[in-house]
Order: C-alpha cells, then sequence, then structure tokens
C-alpha cells in the first residue's frame, strides 16, 4: 500500500507491505486493496487500450530501446526543458527523466474523467466568485465562515469585484490518482498558475519524432491544439474597457524562476510577448508594455507571479517583480488577470475538502470524481478514528505545505507516532488525516525490460466563455520499484498521455 | 456640524523622477455620520510633467479607490483636496455604509499589527471582569490610551505595534496598530481608519490629519475608538477610507520611478462652518 501526500512539493510515497485492517467506512475503497490496479494488465490479459502497445513494447530490442532513450534525452536536451515542477527546489538545470512507455486512456475512460474535472473546474469558479461577493455557500452554513475569510489566501482587495465572465481561475489544474478501472480520486486542485503544461506538449512531441508508427497504428487525439485553445481563453475574458482585439501577455518573474522555460514556451507557442514587471507600466486607466516602437496597451495578463508580488503599490511594498498601479486598473475594468487575484482560496487544503459540496451546492449535480476521504479532526468523530488509526494514516497540518508538519503513518517510528499524537490532542483543529492509497501502476521501461511503475495524472482545464480540456495531461511516474514516490525530486519522471479517439 | 475640509499634500523630489503612480483614497464614503456637500481632489504637477487620471472604483470596503499617475520629468506633485462636510454625532456606530468585506477578513494581522505577549496581556488585563463586547472595545481603547502616551517624533511610519508599545510612547498611527492588534487578541475584527479631525479648543492632543480604529462589535457593527483622544467618533470626524493597517488605509499610497530623493509637506486645515 502506499501514502500519498499532498502538499508545495507534489507528493510522494512507500510502499508498505500489510494491508491495513482500519475499518473507516470512507477509507474502504481504497485502504482495503491488496494489489495495485494495472493499467495495461488486468488478471494476466492486456486491457484494450493498451492493446496497440503490446506488439511495439514486445518487439523492441534492447540496443534500439537505449538508442531511442538517448535520442530523447539528447532532445529533452537540445530544447532545454529542465525546469522543476511545482516549485519542488532542487537543481533548475536538471532534466526530468521520460520514460517512453505512453500511458493510455480509452475514450470512454477519458469522458468521465473530462465531465469529472470540468465539473470541479466551474464549481471552483462558482465558489471564487461567491465569496468574493455574497459568499451564500456560507450562509447556508455549507463551509464554516473562518475557512474562508480568515484563510491567508482570501484577498479583501478584490472582494465586490467580478472579473470578466466571472472567472477566476482561467486555468485549473486537478491532480488524480486511480485506484481501479473506475476509481479515480483528486488529491488537490490547483487554481492559481498550475505548471508542468508545457511537460504534456513536449513529451508528445518528443514521442512522435521517435516513434512516427505508433501515431500511425493508434488514433491517438491530439494535445497540440493546447496553446490555442488557452490563447483564445485568454482573449474571451478581455477587460470592459477593451473594445478590439485584446492583446495577451505573459508575465514571469523571470529567467531564475523555476518555470521560466513553460513560461517562454507558452509565450512562443500562443505568439505573445513574455515580459517581466519592469517592462509593464500603469499609466492612466490601462497597462502599457514598453516596446521599440513606442508604449502599447496590454488587456489581458497571464501571470506567472504569485498575488502577493504583483502589485507593490497594493500588496508587497518590497515586490520588484510587479508593476506599481496594477491592481487599480484591474479593478477599475482597464485590465484582466489570469489567474484572478485571490483565486488561491479554492485551493486551499482546509477548502479541498468542502468541493463536492460546492458541486451540488452551486451545480446541482452529483460529483463525478471524488475527493481522498479526508479526516478533519477538528471533528469529534473524525478524531477519534484519528488517534485510533494513527499509524495507517497521513496526518497533515491544514495549513502547512511543502511536507512540513506531516506525519506520514506507515514510515514513521513509534516513537514519532506517538509524538505526533500529542501535538494533535494539543491543536486537533489544525490537523487533517486522509488514507494511504494504492496508486494504479503502469508498465515502464526500466534497466531489465519493462515493469510496472507507479502512476498520477495532471489534466489542464481551461475557463474562459467556454470550459475545455485538452484530451491528455502530465503523467507522473515513480521511476524506482515499488516506490510511490511520483515527485521528481525523489527521482519521478514523466510520460506522454494518451487519449484514444476511438 | 459642517465642516470645511483643506488638505494639501505636496511631493517634491530633488531630481526628476520619470513617473509617479498613486493610489488616492480621498473621498469621503457616504454613510448616516457623514455626508459630503461639495468635494474636490485635484492634482497638479511641475511644468514638463503630465498628470493622467487613472480607472477609479469602490472597493470591498466601501471607500472610493482613485489612481493616479504623473509622467515625468516630475520635480513636484500637487495633491489638494477640498471640501465640505456635513456631519452628524453617531457615537461612534458606522451606519447606512455600503461595504462588502466580511468582518473576519479583519481578523489577519499585518507586519505593523502582530500581537507579542505584551499587546495580549494588555488585551486580556482590559477584558478582566467584562461582559459585553462593547465594554470589551471600550476596555481596550481606555487600556491603550493609558498604556501609550501621545508623543510626537518617536516614532516612524514602519514602527510596529509590538515596538509602541515597548516603548510607551507614539501618536495616532501607533495607537491605532496597538489597539487593532489587541482587539484582535479578543477575536474583534478591528481596521484602520484615516481621516480628519476637527480641532478642539481645549487642547487635548489631536491633529487635524487623523487615524483612529473600528472595532467589530456583534450586534452593532463596525464602531470607531479614538484612543489618542479616549473618545468614541463623533460629528468632528470625517472618514476617508479604511484597511487593516495604516499602510492600507493611506490616503495617498504611491511610488515614484526615478533617482530622486522624496521630501514630503502636508497641511491639513478642519474649519467648523456650522454648529
Amino acid at each position: 500500500m502506499g501514502v500519498v501526500v499532498r502538499g508545495g512539493a507534489w507528493r510522494f510515497a512507500t510502499p508498505r507491505k500489510s494491508v491495513t485492517d482500519s475499518e473507516g467506512s470512507r477509507g474502504d475503497a481504497v485502504v482495503k486493496r491488496a494489489d495495485f490496479f494495472n493499467e495495461m494488465f488486468e488478471q494476466g490479459a492486456v486491457r484494450w487500450p493498451y492493446k496497440g502497445l503490446q506488439g511495439w513494447m514486445g518487439e523492441m530490442p534492447d540496443e534500439f530501446r537505449s538508442l531511442k532513450q538517448a535520442e530523447a534525452e539528447e532532445l529533452f536536451r537540445r530544447i532545454g526543458i529542465t525546469f522543476a515542477v511545482y516549485g519542488e527546489g532542487g537543481d533548475p538545470e536538471r532534466l526530468m527523466p521520460f520514460d517512453m512507455f505512453p500511458r493510455v486512456f480509452a475514450q470512454d475512460e477519458w469522458r468521465r474523467l473530462e465531465r469529472g474535472v470540468i465539473q470541479r473546474a466551474k464549481a471552483l469558479n462558482a465558489f471564487l466568485a461567491d465569496v468574493y461577493a455574497r459568499g451564500e455557500i456560507v450562509r447556508a452554513g455549507l463551509v464554516p465562515r473562518d475557512l474562508v475569510y480568515r484563510n491567508e489566501a482570501y484577498e479583501a482587495a478584490v472582494v465586490g469585484f467580478t472579473p470578466p465572465r466571472g472567472v477566476f481561475s482561467h486555468i485549473v489544474g486537478v491532480d488524480l490518482v486511480r485506484t481501479g478501472p473506475d476509481e479515480f480520486f483528486v488529491l488537490e486542485d490547483n487554481c492559481r498558475t498550475p505548471s508542468g503544461v508545457s511537460y504534456m506538449l513536449e513529451n508528445r512531441e518528443i514521442m512522435m519524432r521517435l516513434f512516427p508508427g505508433l501515431f500511425r497504428e493508434n488514433r491517438i487525439a491530439p494535445v497540440d491544439g493546447y496553446s490555442e485553445e488557452l490563447r483564445r481563453t485568454l482573449a474571451s475574458v478581455a477587460p470592459r474597457k477593451c473594445e478590439r482585439d485584446p492583446k495577451i501577455v505573459i508575465l514571469t518573474p523571470g529567467a531564475y524562476n523555476s518555470a521560466y522555460y513553460e513560461h517562454s514556451f507558452l509565450a512562443n507557442l500562443m505568439g505573445v510577448e513574455l515580459v517581466e514587471g519592469q517592462d509593464l507600466f500603469v499609466e492612466g486607466e490601462f497597462v502599457w508594455m514598453r516596446t521599440t516602437e513606442g508604449p502599447r496597451r496590454v488587456d489581458v495578463i497571464y501571470r506567472r507571479i504569485d498575488d502577493a508580488f504583483i502589485d507593490p503599490l497594493c500588496f508587497r511594498p518590497d515586490s520588484m517583480l510587479g508593476v506599481p498601479g496594477l491592481m487599480d486598473v484591474y479593478r477599475s475594468g482597464g485590465v484582466t488577470l489570469a489567474s484572478a487575484p485571490g483565486a488561491g482560496v479554492a485551493d486551499d487544503k482546509a477548502i479541498y475538502c468542502f468541493v463536492p459540496d460546492m458541486v451540488r451546492f452551486y451545480l446541482g449535480e452529483e460529483p463525478i470524481l471524488q475527493n481522498v476521504p479526508t479526516w478533519q479532526c477538528a471533528r469529534a468523530d473524525d478524531l477519534k478514528y484519528v488517534l485510533e488509526n494513527l499509524g495507517e494514516l497521513v496526518v497533515k497540518e491544514v495549513h502547512g505545505s511543502g511536507g512540513y508538519g506531516m506525519l506520514v503513518g506507515p514510515k514513521s517510528t513509534r516513537e514519532q507516532v506517538e509524538n505526533f499524537r500529542k501535538r494533535i490532542e494539543e491543536n486537533p483543529g489544525n490537523y487533517i488525516a486522509q488514507p494511504t492509497l494504492a496508486l494504479s501502476t503502469c508498465p515502464t521501461f526500466v534497466g531489465e525490460g519493462v515493469a510496472p511503475r507507479h502512476v498520477d495524472l495532471r489534466p489542464y482545464c481551461l475557463v474562459g466563455d467556454r470550459v475545455t480540456l485538452v484530451p491528455g495531461g502530465l503523467t507522473r511516474v515513480a521511476m524506482t520499484e515499488g516506490s510511490l514516490v511520483v515527485n521528481s525530486s525523489q527521482g519521478g519522471g514523466v510520460k506522454d498521455t494518451w487519449v484514444l479517439s476511438e | 456640524m459642517i465642516l470645511t475640509i483643506a488638505h494639501e499634500t505636496v511631493y517634491r523630489y530633488d531630481l526628476p523622477m520619470r513617473g509617479v503612480v498613486q493610489t488616492h483614497r480621498l473621498t469621503p464614503a457616504k454613510c448616516e455620520s457623514q455626508s459630503a456637500l461639495s468635494w474636490d481632489v485635484t492634482v497638479t504637477a511641475n511644468e514638463g510633467a503630465r498628470v493622467v487620471p487613472g480607472g477609479g472604483f469602490r472597493d470591498g470596503a466601501g471607500d472610493w479607490v482613485q489612481g493616479c499617475t504623473i509622467i515625468g520629468p516630475a520635480t513636484e506633485v500637487v495633491v489638494s483636496v477640498t471640501g465640505q462636510v456635513e456631519t452628524r454625532d453617531m457615537a461612534g456606530v458606522l451606519r447606512g455604509h455600503r461595504e462588502r468585506i466580511p468582518p473576519e477578513a479583519y481578523l489577519r494581522p499585518t507586519p505593523a499589527t502582530v500581537s507579542d505577549v505584551a499587546i495580549h496581556e494588555l488585551a486580556q488585563t482590559a477584558r478582566a471582569g467584562l461582559d459585553a463586547p462593547l465594554e470589551h472595545a471600550h476596555a481596550l481603547a481606555r487600556a491603550v490610551q493609558a498604556a501609550v502616551v501621545y508623543t510626537a517624533g518617536v516614532t516612524e511610519a514602519h514602527t510596529t505595534a509590538a515596538e509602541t508599545l515597548a516603548l510607551g510612547e507614539g501618536v495616532c498611527q501607533d495607537h491605532a496598530h496597538v489597539l487593532i492588534a489587541a482587539a484582535r487578541c479578543l477575536d474583534m475584527p478591528a481596521r484602520y481608519v484615516s481621516g480628519y479631525l476637527q480641532a478642539s479648543e481645549e487642547g487635548s492632543p489631536h491633529e487635524a490629519s487623523h487615524a483612529w480604529v473600528e472595532i467589530w462589535v456583534q450586534g452593532l457593527g463596525w464602531v470607531g475608538f479614538d484612543a489618542s483622544n479616549g473618545v468614541c467618533t463623533d460629528d468632528r470626524y470625517v472618514r476617508l477610507g479604511s484597511g487593516r493597517d495604516a499602510r492600507e488605509a493611506a490616503p495617498i499610497r504611491g511610488i515614484a520611478r526615478g533617482p530622486g530623493s522624496e521630501h514630503l509637506d502636508v497641511t491639513v486645515a478642519v474649519e467648523l462652518v456650522q454648529q
């Protein structure tokens, strides 16, 4: 069994031999599964989405494979895609291991995922529009007031402002794991500026170069429409005062940012300028970009800078990355910021538990994708369960991130568990707990040939005048045998993700 | 009361600046305690510089926010406010003021309003033996007034609440920061209010350009407390803008681009026209 950890770093997990005997009803679906779901082989037979890869896999001689692997690495190195995903730190120049064995979804599997992700993205945006206006979901008593309004990500400076089309989070990254043929769980939502989409695009590009035959033999839905769909989405949320074809730019913190490659990659694909704060300035009611031909007005800014840094006049006065006066222009309808400042309150760990309620409240639908069952220690019943099963659970601080202040029960010594028990008892409201999850596996090239390795998935949902999802996403894979650690700093790699058209 | 206000802020730069960006919270909000009869904000700059008005909007706290940019070379920028406001004594209670930010959002500290052990102790001592939230708020304001003696020139713009209390001296901004931090210790939302105060004849400490605190009192809403003068706000007070601390509530926030250093002159006159 494995442990899945949400937080600043993507996640990690460790293998465990025994199957837990926990009785928690919410945990049953995931905790009691003795075996990991293998996405290619089910009871010895090949699941049909992978049929097209069976022959390819079997026919590949070792020498050919190492040749192709070396070619892939050379390609990645040449294009310079070397950034760390999700601010994990580590060497920004390090190459992410690329596994050539694709991860495949059948069309019907994908349709369900797609509906689930789109539903979630809509609900998260409805929640944001609501908590910055009348707060109906809070008034209805479904989400505790303090959790929203005292949240660090709740931005009072945008209260009362409705961004174009009511969209706050224009790119929603939803992190998913699979535990069975029809069982998907959302680990976390990313409503601010989810990164990694350049891997989705580059992985495909490289696979097509390495194995053009595969793309003739299999009907694989293309993902290269993403950049145009992103551009279209951003154009569809032009500000109130824009009466022309909107000018779009990407605002980056600069070349030292770990995702700078992605910023320049997307700007290039969309055909828009990549700018830093110093390239923009506010004059009168608008934001302008310095160019060699004089100032040009900017209408939509896809910003890859955190809220706190985008405007030193409104937020952190010491920020050198932002544009002074930007928030005044934004609030008076002169420019659109994507994502909207304050969008982070929707992807907070404590708010995560309420996303299924949001789906029901705003959309009147049942959630298609499930949350990982979460016990909130603030509730007496949950606390009792958590304390009784501490050795089996992952316990996290509500506001912690980056894996700090966290207990991974199955991986901890008795002493560590007992120490943590005291901390929970002292301040239960500060902790949530989740069961260990059995991540699915996908065949992966390893030294000895092909072997199952654990994977997860991050699709990227675009929200503008319509809500769309490119058929694909970023699959991350734990390259070490038995490991559930898909985090790149822990030896995780990436795969091309296929959605079959038929 | 009818009060006439003349408020002039002059920025001088020893070297010409390429540009200046400002955010103004210089317009009195309409509420039951005040209503502007006339109001005018004018921005002028030296010859050769150009003033471009920015976008304006009402923010979630109900304040009118107006952007303003000055295209250099700027050596002098003058922001003049003149107007007449009719005020009513509402015993500090803010009523009829349109705002959207939930009170809980004011429970989060800013760097200037983080509380320390001393502020916690001050708050707990002040509250002891009292039941009603309104009594707590009054007790806090009295405690802050007693703990921080009004003294000009001992603190700076960046002095924090904890530093002020340790020093035991300060001006209205410092009183306000300590009171906000203390109120939050009791889980009472509190915010900084900037505005004008009509000078009283008794010679109690005051400044025409003034700052005080609003504390959220369950059942009453926001109530204004002036810890510098030991009173709740009345018809001598004109409210301009609010925020979680002095920086957020500043009537003028600005950033100038360029090599020069800034010299600031502020003159405020508040005159009683009609009792």
